[in-house]
């Protein structure tokens, strides 16, 4: 695989993708891989392109040539050669695109195996599995493998350490993360370009995928499958961490909910989180729930809701009329909390951090 | 008797006249007016959507608004504007081609384009009641459901029941006039090409349409009445849906393009002044590329989840396709290879389809590698690539059969000026569009999205392709100018066959009359026309004595029963709505009765009439 890549490099055509990968950002632009995957997908693209580019050559040759050289003349009515066809010819361009063609097919079939790779330590497994066998329960396997639920306009990640992450999921580098997927209401697809493929969430379907990340870094993640009016605003992230960094944030967010110190305005705004009921879709601490995403550690994100940047008037706008932010998501508004009530409010949602 | 009735045709006034058509030219110039219509209409839509992704975070539209704005553009483009575009040409040029006087069912024409029309209304009215659909043209379950989805879904799927009937109706019709009303001599190798993709295309409805019925009946029993076919949580399925849609979905696009295969395949020729190369590879071709889409539908749900052995199956199975299609890229180039080339409008938009169709097939061989399929997968690239097919293909070969077959239809020539003004401006527009639209999707764009952030290296790419958009926009706006403009100014085509062309439809006089053939012509050769011009005295040999001519009448009904079909239609809609002011029941009843009634009144015999020797004469002296 390196060395045909290797190869390909001092060819004009990845030269031209490598400037184009430049107007990508990165760790968004699948033409800027950062995984085995996303690498593996790349390098056979490139190939593809360049067997593609031989179909290309010869079909626009010959086309240039017919064009400029077989025009018709002022005068020259004659009439030019009625010729029947050729069988030589129909059998060259039959079965010179069959061998083309067989060049790719073998790459395509050991990649869709590749990326079908199960968990490792899964009874009967290692191998590809087909759709409707059983997920692997998470404790079997010495794998990460994260719950992936796709909501209406936000994503779900219940990791098997029993805590639950909204919107953000944190993986250790260098190392094969599988994510277990499901949708709750309609379709989404999981889709992180610099990383790898994209598979779909489909309600009552468990799909499997694995991603690997070879840099730390913050990954940009996107819902790829319509899904109602807020479907460009389902963005995610994928945050590869060193393993002891990864390690230490599993640790924080497996801590029991730490309430703030009592009479300061955290605790008020403790209070208010609980009497508007916000706690009853948002979990501040361990396992969440389908119904909205898990703040455990929103203080954390660069983003509210993934749409707008955070700031104080952000959040207040956004808890009081979400519909402006993201039409047709599930979060009610909340207009008739009190000033005072909304100051608390804020000041407890941004103690919820698990950084230090 | 018959003398009484042709003359009384001549009494009828236009709009009941055009109203009550049984004639093919007639009818095939209803499908291109209607189909331009909903061209128009759709390409305003696409305008809009370029609009709002012209500038990140733009607020010209919200996310609704566009998903409903994607979803018409879609579906009308394909169900509503090209496909009867396609069918114009197809009723217009089969007949003639063929040496017929009409089709072999001249009612179920009328019928399949008023129940087409009355559809596509139908699915139109949605705008007035409460939004368009707004799932998207595969309108994915659930999305669709009543759950996740407004009213507008149930016009998406009463409107395409209906219109989906009249296109395999017509379909029928197409197959059985092609099989059966052949002039002597004309055996099915010595067709030409356009009758052959169009004979396969309308196989390929028959039986993908049905799919599409059937899993419209679905969604609507679903939507309606409460079925739970694909509802997850009741022992549905939503991959149900993915399948049967594509089931028909893939085959639709193929549909779409062998007939305009078959339009550059008489258009290269014709203005190369070559017969075309390699007639029978192409034909074969015609026939495994329509048997192997029916075998591929799975490359369009590869992330579905749906295992690796069937997606490598799929995969294999959809890059087969790349092998007849590669057989007719090369027969078109060895067309125009050693022969004498003239590059008017229409011989510019067929030589030029063949490269970017090149282009549009490439991309296909890229996108059914199954597991590099998971990147482009519902990004930009797909979008691209899809649009290479359909601009690039579809678009193109149509433009260049309008071009071809105008001044047999309306008696002049497009202006040539206009014309090629019209061709670089779009060339250029759909380039500018479409290219930087693949390497928006690798760097990371998904499609359908109404808005996206600034600063994630998609700002420049997405103002250029709008760019491009409005550029093809200016050049659809030069084509209109240059109808009405040849329409007053352009010069009368008096001679039968104002291109030097080789096929039978240039043997007929222009303008044609009612009845195409005053004798059935002996076809001896393929490419008849051309073959008596050189071998023969110029002119069609008759295979009958010229004698009284049959023909059929008129009828209001195939109007009568669609419309009834299109008020069932909306009374069955209305079962969903909030506050109905007449009960859905009296709605649907009266539509029901309406079809019913009109079949029943269609049931009573009618024979057509004769257009007496005399008259045949009269008329082949004037216009002759």
């Amino acid at each position: 695989m390196k060395g045909r890549k290797g190869l390909l490099r001092f060819l004009p055509l990845s030269a031209m993708l490598l400037f184009l990968a430049g107007c990508g950002e990165e760790r968004l632009s699948a033409l800027d891989p950062k995984g085995p995957q996303a690498q593996w997908i790349y390098d056979n693209m490139i190939l593809s392109l360049y067997v593609m580019a031989l179909v290309v050559i010869v079909v626009f040759t010959l086309f240039f040539i017919a064009v400029f050289k077989f025009r018709k003349k002022p005068g020259d009515d004659e009439l030019p050669k009625q010729v029947e066809g050729s069988k030589a010819l129909e059998i060259t361009w039959t079965v010179v695109p069959i061998i083309l063609l067989i060049i790719l097919a073998v790459p395509t079939i050991q990649g869709t195996y590749y990326f079908a790779e199960s968990p490792p330590d899964v009874e009967g497994s290692s191998q590809a599995g087909e759709s409707g066998e059983e997920a692997p329960a998470p404790d079997e396997s010495e794998a990460l493998i994260i719950d992936v639920v796709g909501h209406q306009y936000w994503w779900q990640f219940d990791y098997p350490q029993g805590f639950t992450a909204g919107n953000e999921v944190h993986i250790p580098v260098g190392e094969k993360v599988w994510f277990n997927l499901t949708a709750s209401d309609v379709m989404h697809s999981f889709w992180v370009p610099a990383l790898g493929g994209k598979i779909d969430t489909v309600p009552g379907v468990d799909n499997m995928m694995w991603l690997e990340a070879d840099e730390p870094g913050v990954y940009k993640g996107k819902c790829a499958e319509l899904c109602g009016p807020s479907h460009a605003l389902m963005d995610f992230k994928v945050i590869v961490q060193e393993p002891e960094e990864y390690e230490a944030w599993v640790e924080e967010m497996s801590q029991e909910e730490e309430l703030p110190e009592e009479n300061s305005v955290e605790a008020d705004g403790r209070q208010v989180f609980e009497d508007q009921g916000c706690i009853g879709c948002h979990a501040v601490a361990g396992q969440g729930t389908g119904q909205g995403p898990a703040l455990s550690n929103f203080a954390d994100r660069e983003f509210i809701a993934n749409v707008v940047e955070f700031s104080d008037e952000n959040l207040e706008g956004w808890i009081r009329n979400p519909e402006d932010y993201k039409q047709g998501n599930n979060m009610p508004g909340f207009q008739n909390i009190s000033d005072e009530d909304m100051e608390a409010l804020i000041a407890y949602l941004k103690s919820l951090s698990v950084e230090e | 008797m018959a003398t009484a009735t042709a003359t009384a045709n001549k009494k009828k006034s236009v709009v009941w006249d055009w109203l009550t058509t049984v004639d093919h030219k007639k009818l095939a110039i209803l499908y291109l007016v209607a189909g331009t219509l909903f061209f128009v209409k759709a390409g305003l839509m696409a305008l809009f959507i370029r609009i709002q992704l012209m500038v990140p975070e733009n607020d010209f539209m919200t996310g609704q608004v566009f998903n409903e704005l994607i979803t018409m553009h879609g579906t009308i483009m394909l169900f509503l504007a090209v496909t009867p575009l396609i069918f114009g040409f197809m009723n217009f040029v089969i007949p003639l081609q063929i040496g017929a006087r009409d089709v072999a069912f001249p009612f179920i024409n009328a019928l399949g384009f008023w129940i087409f029309f009355f559809g596509g209304l139908l699915l139109s009215m949605s705008w007035f009641f409460g939004g368009a659909p707004d799932a998207g043209w595969t309108a994915y379950v659930p999305l669709s459901t009543r759950e996740y989805a407004g009213s507008g879904m149930d016009f998406y799927a009463l409107g395409l029941q209906v219109s989906g009937f009249g296109t395999l109706i017509s379909a029928i019709n197409f197959i059985v006039t092609i099989i059966n009303m052949r002039a002597p001599g004309m055996t099915m190798m010595r067709m030409p090409l356009f009758c052959w993709t169009g004979l396969v295309a309308s196989i390929l409805i028959v039986f993908a349409f049905t799919p599409l019925a059937a899993g419209l009946a679905l969604l609507m029993l679903d939507r309606l009445f409460m079925g739970q076919f694909f509802t997850p949580d009741m022992g549905g399925n939503s991959i149900l849906w993915a399948h049967i849609f594509w089931i028909f979905g893939h085959p639709e696009v193929y549909i779409l393009v062998l007939p305009a295969f078959g339009i550059i395949s008489e258009v290269v020729p014709a203005f190369s002044h070559k017969r075309l190369f390699g007639y029978t590879a192409m034909v074969f071709a015609t026939i495994v590329i329509a048997f192997l889409s029916f075998m591929v539908w799975v490359h369009h749900m590869f992330t579905i989840g749906i295992g690796p052995i069937t997606n490598s199956v799929f995969a294999l199975a959809t890059m087969t396709i790349a092998v007849p299609t590669g057989i007719k890229i090369f027969n078109w180039l060895f067309t125009m290879w050693g022969g004498k080339l003239v590059f008017n409008t229409a011989m510019l938009c067929a030589a030029s389809f063949v490269p970017t169709f090149v282009l549009g097939g490439i991309t296909g061989v890229m996108l059914s590698m199954a597991p590099v399929d998971y990147l482009y997968h519902d990004t930009y690239f797909v979008v691209a690539h899809f649009h290479y097919i359909i601009i690039g293909g579809i678009v193109f070969g149509l433009l260049a059969g309008l071009y071809y077959w105008y001044p047999k239809m309306f008696g002049h020539k497009l202006n040539e000026t206009l014309g090629k003004i019209m061709f670089w401006l779009l060339y250029i527009g759909f380039h500018l569009t479409f290219f930087i639209q693949h390497i928006l999707g690798l760097i990371g764009m998904p499609r359908r999205v109404y808005t996206y952030l600034g600063g994630q290296g998609w700002d420049t790419m997405n103002l250029v392709s709008s760019v491009g958009a409005f550029v093809m926009g200016a050049a659809i706006v030069v084509l209109v100018l240059n109808i009405v403009y040849s329409a007053f100014k352009s010069e009368r085509i008096t001679v039968s066959d104002p291109w030097n062309a080789r096929t039978l439809e240039w043997a007929t006089h222009t303008p044609i009359p009612e009845y195409n053939f005053a004798q059935t012509p002996q076809v001896r050769s393929l490419d008849p026309w051309f073959y008596e011009k050189v071998h023969g005295e110029g002119k069609m040999q008759p295979a009958e004595p010229l004698q009284d001519i049959h023909m059929p009448n008129g009828s209001i009904l195939p109007f009568l029963m669609s419309l009834g079909l299109f008020i069932w239609g909306f009374g069955m809609i209305m079962i969903n709505m909030d506050n109905p002011i007449v009960p859905p029941g009296v709605v649907i009843a009266i539509g029901f009765i309406m079809t019913f009634g009109t079949m029943v009144l269609h049931s009573k015999e009618d024979h057509g009439y004769h257009i007496p020797l005399e008259e045949v004469k009269k008329i082949e002296k004037e216009v002759g």
